[in-house]
């Protein structure tokens, strides 16, 4: 009797770890991209650690993650185009206009870095509302309205400058250049002590990935739902920690969280709460993945579309405002290819060039690889050429995987 | 014997889990023209793609016989070359191109590369002059009507020395006086020795124009006959519909309610032939609680009236729509949606899924409303909702999460169904609800359709399949050309006479 009780729980709990196995693996075979990235970063930065001992210093990695904070923002953006179906050329260029806005309301208008920054977000606003009516309400292809746009932004842009170009105040380049202050003790990049703001901001994020965690599996559980067993569940949550603390340790060995990564944290939160979990979201994936049913769906393309755009223009202003915060001046020549990098993170990190599929968290990661291509090539001494012809390479390789694994999967 | 210019014997083609074509015999004499007719679906199409060497030899069974010798056409080069010509419904001219350089468009006459187009220019004006077309050899295929496309296509044929011309519904597109002309271009062409297959569901037009029909229906060749002054068109349609109804529909006794929906005077032109109407001024009602069958032959307009009156589709739109008593204005199928009027696409794959995304998205992508509060999506919620039209439907998946494009054709059309029945419609059509779906799961559709009606949903259902269309019907109605040829009750209704009105003839 109590034999077979025994071998009945036993039995109960092995089916539990098949059905939980099962759920692994379908998440695993859902997400194989950006798990694939995520690999292929990690593997990266194990190589150039190995061949260069500065490569893995809290230092080196602050700096690397403050140089693609710009990069990761405007491709949040751009996944929501490419996702949709379309393509957005204007970015360098709206980030080179953008900046100049930003930078001569200060310079030769004297507002307020506040206003000045208000100004520029609603001049992004703009410069996506006109793509987007050409696109959406003109069916003009997005190729080409882009294409126009980045052309009349860098007229406007030498407009504005006069060929000139403008610094801009130390205040204002704190966004793109500074960390946050610390709150109790002051510390140094030689000293070790952690960057106490850098902490608590690790804390409280730490906090809320639990709270959000936890409240999910009861949910889920008051559903009636199948959710992870306990031990994976928990395993799940120490590896995304551990993940988390990592990326803030560096930074707090350092000099603490940079204000363009907390602005890239905040957008990329945003946007992936915007792509997964919002109607909006929902449309874009499926207008990208078939337009037809989306329309038939009872889906407004043509809306949905201009606020893809407009969300495009936000971004590039936002990206303009870090950029010129941290180069320290406006010049006439801002942002030119930027779009390129932008777009190439995307696509890297998974984004489908067909659209309808695609991540925030992907696009983040494909600005990370590259990012890291580029600053362990030149701790390297690489050369610029080499360099360049690597990152096409990596672009290539990446697409080629990408529609070689799609062929296998169907 | 050898004054057969072509021979097919014992034609047999599968496909997966179909057989298309089943000992298929098909003769055609020298100099003849041989109308081939039969329902949709009836394996006309395919016989022709065999003979074209589309499907090439060695994928079906059977022989082709052309001039005495055996044929073995591995592409459609070989049957070019072999003096056969084929002109598809679907015309296959490069658009931005002038008539000359299509009608010898991979045949051009060139020496080392580069073409003579002195020489081609002269071969198309006298090929032009042969089909009856004074355009110049240089206007382009846009600037051209339909009818007069279909004659370039016809111009291109002949340039290849052409011994049997195959016209696939080359009328389907045309307007009368394009028609005629096209009819009376074939029988110059007889006259010139060119034999000519005519497939067609005007059965005026075969009437008037050939020697000789073959019947073909479920893939088989029923009987062929001379077209001699006895056979009356009702004749060769017994011949078409003539089988024996085995398959079981549920048939379940509803009582209509009130009118849900009016159509009053709705017509429709064609966005790429602006003078022809596609829907000529029609009138019909949707009640409470019934089924009401659209039948009709491919081209008749009824995938076309439903798609405009859900805001999908057309030109020059009149007309008015009414639901529950109220005139609406639909622009945009969210319109249409809004008004509780929701439309089953035929093609399931092009026009009703997101086949990357899952079953669960899917379902609820027409009516995420529901489920998305200030918090975003629920997608608990979500789950709860797509696991009840799972369950209901018997949607056969491992997993919520399984990706659409990796459902069988049933499972995929549930989800299409779920999908519709989630957006609460209170008219719901269906276009071939059933098209390329097993036969159980073709039972479980016919089953949510029922359930359907009983609470109260007034279902409109487009059919190809004779025997389905007067399973399920309540009220049939037959459409021909843009109009509605007949109403009839479920009762009195057979295929005979569906196919009577359905193919133009009067009561």
């Amino acid at each position: 009797m109590i034999e077979n009780m025994k071998t009945e729980k036993d039995l109960d709990q092995a089916g539990k770890d098949k059905k939980a196995l099962e759920i692994i693996k379908l998440s695993i075979k859902n997400n194989i991209r950006q798990y694939t990235m995520f690999i292929a970063l990690i593997g990266i930065m194990i190589i150039f650690s190995m061949l260069s001992n500065v490569f893995l210093t809290p230092r080196n990695l602050s700096t690397l993650f403050l140089q693609t904070a710009h990069i990761a923002i405007l491709a949040c953006g751009v996944v929501l185009v490419i996702v949709s179906g379309n393509i957005d050329l204007s970015i360098g260029a709206v980030v080179g206009l953008t900046g100049a806005v930003a930078a001569i309301l200060q310079a030769r208008y004297g507002l307020g870095i506040a206003p000045a920054i208000l100004i520029t977000l609603i001049v992004g606003a703009v410069i996506g509302l006109w793509q987007g009516y050409w696109v959406a309400y003109k069916n003009v292809p997005a190729f080409i309205v882009t294409l126009a746009g980045m052309m009349i932004c860098n007229g406007l842009l030498l407009g504005v400058t006069r060929g000139e170009t403008t610094a801009t105040s130390s205040t204002f380049n704190k966004i793109g250049q500074s960390y946050l202050p610390t709150l109790f003790v002051e510390s140094t990049p030689r000293d070790m002590i952690p960057h106490d703001t850098t902490i608590i901001i690790m804390l409280v994020v730490i906090a809320a990935y639990l709270f959000f965690e936890f409240r999910n599996r009861k949910e889920r559980i008051s559903y009636g739902f199948d959710v992870l067993p306990k031990t994976f569940f928990f395993l799940k949550l120490a590896l995304v920690i551990g993940l988390i603390a990592t990326v803030f340790i560096i930074m707090a060995l350092y000099l603490g969280l940079p204000y363009s990564i907390l602005i890239l944290m905040v957008i990329g939160g945003l946007y992936t709460f915007i792509t997964t979990k919002t109607t909006f979201g929902r449309h874009v994936y499926a207008i990208g993945g078939n337009r037809e049913a989306a329309k038939l769906s009872g889906i407004n393309i043509k809306n949905r579309i201009l606020m893809i755009f407009v969300s495009s223009g936000i971004l590039g202003a936002i990206g303009g405002i870090i950029f010129t915060a941290r180069v320290g001046s406006a010049a006439a020549s801002a942002g030119q290819s930027m779009e390129l990098d932008v777009i190439a993170a995307a696509i890297i990190g998974g984004t489908s060039t067909l659209g309808g599929e695609g991540t925030i968290i992907g696009a983040i990661i494909g600005a990370l690889v590259m990012a890291t291509l580029n600053n362990g090539m030149l701790l390297l001494d690489v050369g610029t050429t080499q360099r360049l012809i690597v990152r096409g390479l990596v672009l290539l390789a990446a697409v080629w995987i990408d529609i070689s694994s799609r062929k296998k999967n169907n | 014997m050898s004054n057969y210019i072509l021979e097919m014997k014992d034609i047999v083609k599968e496909f997966p889990g179909v057989r298309a074509l089943d000992s298929v015999c098909l003769n055609i004499k020298a100099g003849e023209i041989h109308a081939l007719v039969g329902e949709n679906g009836a394996g006309k199409s395919t016989l022709m793609k065999v003979l074209s060497g589309v499907y090439p030899y060695g994928s079906y069974e059977g022989e082709i016989i052309i001039d005495g010798k055996p044929q073995k056409f591995s592409n459609t080069k070989e049957s070019e070359s072999a003096g056969i010509g084929i002109i598809y419904q679907e015309l296959t001219l490069v658009k931005q191109m002038n008539i000359c350089e299509n009608i010898f468009l991979g045949n051009e006459f060139n020496s080392h590369g580069i073409i003579d187009w002195n020489k081609a220019m002269r071969e198309t004006k006298r090929l032009l002059e042969m089909v009856g077309l004074n355009d110049s050899p240089d206007t382009k295929i846009v600037n051209l009507g339909i009818g007069k496309q279909q004659l370039v296509e016809i111009a291109k044929s002949i340039s290849k020395n052409v011994k049997l011309l195959i016209l696939d519904e080359p009328t389907a597109a045309l307007n009368e006086n394009d028609s005629e002309n096209l009819l009376n271009i074939i029988r110059r062409f007889k006259r010139e020795g060119i034999s000519c297959i005519y497939i067609s569901h005007k059965l005026k037009e075969v009437k008037a124009i050939a020697d000789r029909i073959t019947v073909i229906r479920d893939g088989k060749t029923i009987e062929t006959f001379d077209n001699d002054a006895s056979v009356s068109q009702d004749r060769i349609i017994t011949g078409m519909v003539g089988r024996e109804i085995t398959q079981l529909f549920p048939r379940k006794v509803h009582t209509p309610g009130e009118t849900l929906m009016k159509v009053k005077n709705w017509t429709v032109y064609n966005p790429e032939v602006p003078d022809k109407k596609l829907i000529d001024d029609v009138s019909f009602e949707a009640r409470k609680g019934e089924i009401l069958g659209l039948a009709g032959l491919m081209g008749a307009g009824r995938t076309e009236l439903m798609m405009s009156l859900f805001g999908a589709y057309g030109e020059k739109i009149s007309g008015e729509v009414e639901i529950e008593d109220k005139t609406v204005k639909i622009k945009e199928p969210r319109d249409a949606i809004k008004n509780g009027l929701c439309y089953l696409s035929e093609d399931r794959k092009k026009n009703g899924l997101v086949l990357m995304m899952d079953i669960k998205e899917n379902i609820t992508l027409a009516s995420l409303k529901q489920i998305a509060g200030i918090k975003g999506i629920n997608e608990n919620e979500e789950i709860k909702v797509a696991n009840n039209y799972v369950k209901a439907l018997k949607i056969k998946t491992p997993s919520l999460e399984q990706k659409a494009r990796n459902l069988s054709g049933g499972n995929q059309q549930k989800v299409v169904i779920s999908k519709w029945l989630m957006a609460s419609p209170k008219i719901l059509v269906l276009d071939e609800p059933t098209r390329g779906i097993d036969v159980g799961a073709k039972n479980e559709i016919y089953n949510i359709i029922n359930d359907l009606v009983d609470q109260g949903v007034s279902i409109i259902i487009i059919s190809s399949e004779l025997p389905e269309i007067l399973g399920i019907s309540d009220r049939i109605l037959v459409m021909h050309e843009g109009k509605f040829t007949a109403e009839l009750d479920w009762q009195e209704a057979n295929q005979e006479k569906i196919m009577h009105f359905a193919t133009g003839g009067g009561h």
